[in-house]
C-alpha cells in the first residue's frame, strides 16, 4: 500500500508537469478483474488486458493483425535460427530503473519457468544479449512464430523484484495458489500505474508521467477500473453513465446501445471457434467419415448466427479465421439437410442414431442455446440427440473424461496463429508431447499431423500459408469436426470516449492510446 | 444463562462440523479448480504437478484431516482466487452485506407493521385490500427480476440513482460504511428494496394475521366489554402478544434474507459476501466456498441465539434455563 501511493505520488506530480494535455478520468467495467498482477501467473485474456496497462510488450499486434514497435525498435532476422531485436533507449520502469536487455533477458527466463508460459516458450532456446539495447532470440529449430511470441514478452523490472519479501520468499516466484510479491506489486514501463486495488471490487490506475510514448495521443489520466458481473447491470451502467466503457457488450443489448444517441458500439469479427467434436472412441458410426458429413450439413450454422446469435458472429467453416495464414475463403459453410439425409443412406444409418452431447452454459456467448439448436437439427437426420448443459467449472472435467458422444469447444489460439487450433484440437492425441489435448472426438489423420509438424518448422510465409491452407481443406473434406462460428468481440463506451482505434480482435485496449473528448 | 449460551456453544460448533463434511464432500462435484487458476493450453502433465502440489490428488479422509487440523486453528484455508485466507476475505465483505441486510430490515420493519396492523384493524379498508393484492405480487417476482427493472427504471429512464456498487464508504472505528455518506446512503435504497422485496409482504400479512387472531381472543373482547380505549387496546394489548410469533419467524428469516443477498448483489455488483460467494462457485474456489457456508452457518446459529434471548424478554413466561426434568 505505501508502494503504491509512493508510486501514485510520482505518478500524480510528473502527470501536471506534462503540460497542454487535457487529463481525463477513464471509468470502465469488464465482466471480471485480473487475478493478479503477474503477468507471468496465469496466460489469460484478463491477465494480457492488465499487462497493456501496466507494461509494454517488445512488439504487439495492431488491428489488422500485424506488428508495431514497442519496447522493440526494430527487429530483422539474421539467421533461420535467430530473430535480432534493438530495444529502445532510454525506457523508464515505475520504479524509475532504467529498461535494458538485461531486464529483457531476466523476463524470457521467468517465462520460460511460468506453467502457463513454458508451452508457447518452449520452442525457444534462448535470449542472448549483444549490447545494452540488442537482444538475439534463438530457436532450436527454424520457428516461424517468434513474431508472434514476442508479443508476450513484457519486460519487467529486475531490480525491483530483485531479493526477497518480508516473509522471506523471493519476489520473483510465480505463485498459482498463495500470496506472493509479484501479484500484488508490479513495477513494468506501461502507461498507467495501479494506485489502489481491492480484489473484485476496484482498482484504480494513474498515467505514469514518465512513460516513455510521448508521441501517444493518450490523454487518460486516471482509470477507475470495476468489474460488473452481470450483463444487464453493466449495460445499465453505461446507459446510465455511471460508466464511460464497458466490455463484453451482451447481444441482447447491441442494437440498444447502438440506437442510443448517448453511446457509441465497437464489434468486430473475432477469432474464438466454437465447434461440436464427434467422438470416434464412443461411436463407431462417427469413423464413417459419411455420417461426420451428413452431420456437418444437417447443421445450419448461418441460422444459428442468425437467429440465435443475432449476427454477433461469424458461420465458419474452418478453423482459422480470416486474417490467418490458415484461412481459405473457398470453404463455405454447407447447411444441405437433403444431402445429409442422402449421406446418412449412404452410410447405412438411415433409420439414425441415439448419440449424447454435452455443452458448457456459461462458457461461450450463448452456449446452451447453441446446442439446443443443433440437437434440434440433428435431429431432422434421425440423429436422437440427449443433451446435458452444464455449468464451465463442471463442464471441463467432463471434457476431459470425453463424458459425451458429441461436446463444444471453443478456441481461441494464443499464438494468434492457424497452427495452434489443429495442434490442440484435431492432432491425433499424445499424452507425452501433449498434441491433441482437446481432442475429444480422437479424430485422426496422418498427412495433418504431419503437415502441422512441418510447418512449425517453415519460416517461408508462403510455403506455410500453403500448408497451413491444405490441413484446413483436409479437414473440411473428412469432415473432422462440426464447425458453428466466430463469435464477435463487441466494446461499447459513452461518446466522446474514442475507443474504435484502440480495440482489437485479440481484445487487449491499448488504453494508453485513449483519447476522450 | 450461561448454561444456555454454553449450549449454544457446542450447538453451534456441532452446526459448523457438519457443514464443514458436507462442503468437503461436494467438492469434487463443484468442477475443477484448476482450470480457473491455469491457462487453456497448460499441459496435462503441468496440471498433475500442480493438483499433487495442491494436494488435490490425497484422498478424502487425508485432505478433511489436514482441514480440520488447520480449522481448529481458525485457519479455514486460503482463496485460490484471492490468494488470502478465505476467513479474511469473508470478514472484509462482510460489513457491505451486513449493512444491505440491516438496510432491507429497517425498511421491512418501518413498513410491515403499520401496513400489518392496519389491514387487521380495517380488513374492508381500500387500503387494506390495495396492500394485500400488492403483497402477492411481491412475493410471485424474484428478486434479482425486481433489482434489474429497479435499474432500468430509476439508473436508466430516470437517471436517479446508481446503478451498481455501493459507492463512497467511509471508515467507522475499523468498520467501513455507506450508511454515513450521502453517495453511500444513494446507493443502499435500490438494492435494500429489492432485497426487502421479498420478506416484506411476507410480513404484511403474518402480522396481519396473527393481529386478527388476538382481536379475536377472549382477552381483547373483555378489555372492549371493559370501555378501554380502541388504541390502548389494539397497541398495548392486541400488538403486544401479535409480535411475539414475529419475533421467531423474523430471526429465523434474517437467515433467508443473506441468503437473498446473493442474487442481490450479484445483480448489483455489490461487494458483498453473497456475491463473494457465487463467484467462488464460479471459479471453483472450494477453500472459500467451505468457509463461507461454515461462516453463514454460525451467523444463522447467533441470530437464533439472539431471537431466543429476545423472545424470553417479551414473554417472561418462556424460561431459557428451565431445570431439566
Amino acid at each position: 500500500m505505501k508502494r503504491f501511493k509512493a508510486l501514485a505520488a510520482a505518478a500524480l506530480l510528473s502527470a501536471f508537469a506534462l503540460s497542454g494535455v487535457q487529463a481525463r478520468t477513464l471509468k470502465m467495467a469488464y465482466d471480471a478483474d485480473p487475478v493478479s498482477l503477474d503477468p507471468h501467473e496465469q496466460l489469460s485474456g484478463g491477465t494480457l488486458q492488465l499487462s497493456h496497462m501496466i507494461f509494454d510488450p517488445l512488439i504487439r499486434w495492431n488491428q489488422e493483425l500485424g506488428f508495431d514497435p514497442r519496447l522493440a525498435e526494430k527487429w530483422e532476422r539474421i539467421d533461420e535460427k535467430t530473430v535480432r531485436f534493438s530495444l529502445r533507449k532510454g525506457v523508464k520502469f515505475h520504479s524509475g530503473n532504467e529498461m535494458t536487455a538485461l531486464d529483457v533477458r531476466w523476463t524470457f527466463d521467468r517465462l520460460k519457468r511460468s506453467p502457463d508460459f513454458k508451452g508457447i516458450f518452449a520452442p525457444f532456446e534462448a535470449l542472448n544479449i549483444v549490447d545494452k539495447y540488442t537482444i538475439d532470440i534463438v530457436t532450436k529449430e527454424p520457428y516461424p512464430l517468434v513474431l508472434h511470441t514476442a508479443t508476450y514478452i513484457f519486460p519487467m523490472d529486475r531490480k525491483f523484484y530483485d531479493g526477497y519479501d518480508a516473509k522471506g520468499r523471493p519476489k520473483d516466484a510465480i505463485v498459482k495458489h498463495g500470496d506472493a510479491f509479484a501479484s500484488t506489486n508490479a513495477s513494468g514501463t506501461g502507461p498507467f500505474v495501479i494506485t489502489s486495488r481491492e480484489q473484485g471490487v476496484k482498482v484504480e490506475f494513474e498515467r505514469f508521467g514518465d512513460y516513455w510514448d510521448k508521441g501517444s495521443p493518450g490523454n487518460v489520466s486516471k482509470i477507475v477500473f470495476t468489474p460488473i458481473k452481470e450483463d444487464p447491470t453493466r449495460v445499465a451502467a453505461l446507459l446510465s453513465g455511471d460508466v464511460d466503457f464497458i466490455a463484453p457488450v451482451p447481444p441482447a443489448d447491441l442494437q440498444r446501445i447502438d440506437k442510443d444517441p448517448n453511446t457509441d458500439l465497437v464489434t468486430m469479427s473475432g477469432t474464438r471457434i466454437i465447434t461440436f467434436q464427434l467422438n470416434q472412441n464412443r461411436r463407431p458410426e462417427f469413423k464413417d467419415k459419411r455420417v461426420r458429413q451428413a452431420i456437418v450439413h444437417a447443421v445450419n450454422n448461418e441460422g444459428i448466427v442468425e437467429k440465435i446469435m443475432r449476427g454477433f458472429g461469424t458461420a465458419a467453416a474452418q478453423q482459422s479465421p480470416k486474417g490467418y495464414l490458415g484461412y481459405d475463403p473457398k470453404l463455405k459453410p454447407r447447411y444441405d439437410l437433403a444431402k445429409a439425409k442422402q449421406l446418412m443412406m449412404d452410410a447405412g444409418y438411415g433409420n439414425g442414431f441415439s448419440v449424447t452431447m454435452m455443452a458448457p452454459n456459461n462458457r461461450y456467448v450463448n452456449d446452451d442455446k447453441i446446442a439446443e439448436a443443433v440437437a434440434g437439427m440433428l435431429s431432422k437426420i434421425n440423429i436422437k440427440v440427449d443433451l446435458k448443459t452444464m455449468p464451465k467449472a463442471q463442464y471441463w472435467p467432463k471434457f476431459d473424461e470425453r463424458a459425451a458422444d458429441i461436446m463444444m469447444i471453443g478456441w481461441h489460439s494464443d499464438t494468434e496463429d492457424s497452427s495452434n487450433f489443429t495442434e490442440f484440437l484435431l492432432m491425433t492425441p499424445d499424452k507425452e508431447t501433449g498434441y491433441g489435448q482437446y481432442n475429444s472426438g480422437n479424430f485422426s489423420n496422418a498427412k495433418v499431423d504431419e503437415l502441422v509438424l512441418a510447418n512449425q518448422k517453415e519460416t517461408d510465409v508462403k510455403k506455410r500459408t500453403a500448408m497451413l491452407q491444405e490441413i484446413e481443406q483436409i479437414l473440411y473434406d473428412d469432415a473432422a469436426f462440426v464447425p458453428l462460428h466466430w463469435q464477435d468481440r463487441a466494446w461499447a463506451a459513452r461518446k466522446g470516449v474514442e475507443i474504435a482505434p484502440i480495440v482489437n480482435v485479440m481484445n487487449f485496449p491499448y488504453l494508453g492510446d485513449l483519447v476522450i473528448k | 444463562m450461561l448454561a444456555f449460551l454454553i449450549r449454544r456453544l457446542v450447538q453451534a460448533a456441532l452446526v459448523m462440523f457438519v457443514i464443514s463434511i458436507i462442503a468437503f464432500s461436494i467438492q469434487d462435484n463443484l468442477g475443477d479448480p484448476l482450470r480457473e487458476l491455469l491457462g487453456q493450453s497448460v499441459s496435462e502433465k503441468q496440471r498433475q504437478i500442480l493438483r499433487d502440489k495442491m494436494g488435490l490428488n490425497d484422498p478424502f479422509l487425508i485432505q478433511y484431516g489436514r482441514f480440520l487440523k488447520k480449522a481448529i486453528h481458525g485457519d479455514l484455508g486460503t482463496s485460490y482466487f484471492f490468494k488470502r485466507p478465505a476467513v479474511d476475505v469473508i470478514l472484509d465483505k462482510l460489513p457491505a452485506t451486513l449493512e444491505l441486510v440491516f438496510g432491507a430490515s429497517l425498511i421491512i420493519i418501518v413498513f410491515s407493521v403499520p401496513i400489518g396492523v392496519f389491514a387487521a384493524i380495517y380488513p374492508k379498508h381500500w387500503f387494506s385490500k390495495f396492500s394485500m393484492g400488492a403483497s402477492i405480487v411481491g412475493i410471485s417476482i424474484p428478486v434479482f427480476l425486481t433489482a434489474i427493472l429497479s435499474i432500468y427504471v430509476f439508473s436508466v429512464e430516470f437517471g436517479w440513482l446508481p446503478s451498481f456498487g455501493r459507492g463512497e464508504t467511509v471508515d467507522f472505528f475499523g468498520w467501513r460504511t455507506g450508511f454515513l455518506t450521502r453517495d453511500g446512503l444513494v446507493h443502499l435504497i435500490l438494492p435494500c428494496i429489492a432485497l426487502s422485496s421479498i420478506m416484506l409482504p411476507l410480513f404484511i400479512r403474518l402480522i396481519r394475521s396473527e393481529m386478527m387472531e388476538v382481536l379475536e381472543s377472549e382477552y381483547v373482547k373483555f378489555a372492549w366489554a371493559k370501555g378501554l380505549q380502541p388504541r390502548r387496546i389494539w397497541f398495548l394489548h392486541a400488538l403486544k402478544n401479535t409480535l411475539l410469533p414475529v419475533i421467531t419467524v423474523g430471526g429465523v428469516q434474517i437467515g433467508t434474507l443473506i441468503a437473498f443477498t446473493i442474487l442481490t448483489e450479484t445483480v448489483f455488483q455489490w461487494p458483498g459476501m453473497g456475491f463473494l460467494f457465487l463467484e467462488a462457485v464460479n471459479r471453483v474456489d472450494t477453500p472459500l466456498i467451505i468457509a463461507y457456508l461454515i461462516v453463514v452457518g454460525l451467523i444463522f446459529v447467533i441470530t437464533n441465539t439472539i431471537v431466543d434471548l429476545i423472545y424470553g424478554l417479551v414473554n417472561p413466561t418462556v424460561r431459557l434455563t428451565r431445570p431439566q426434568e
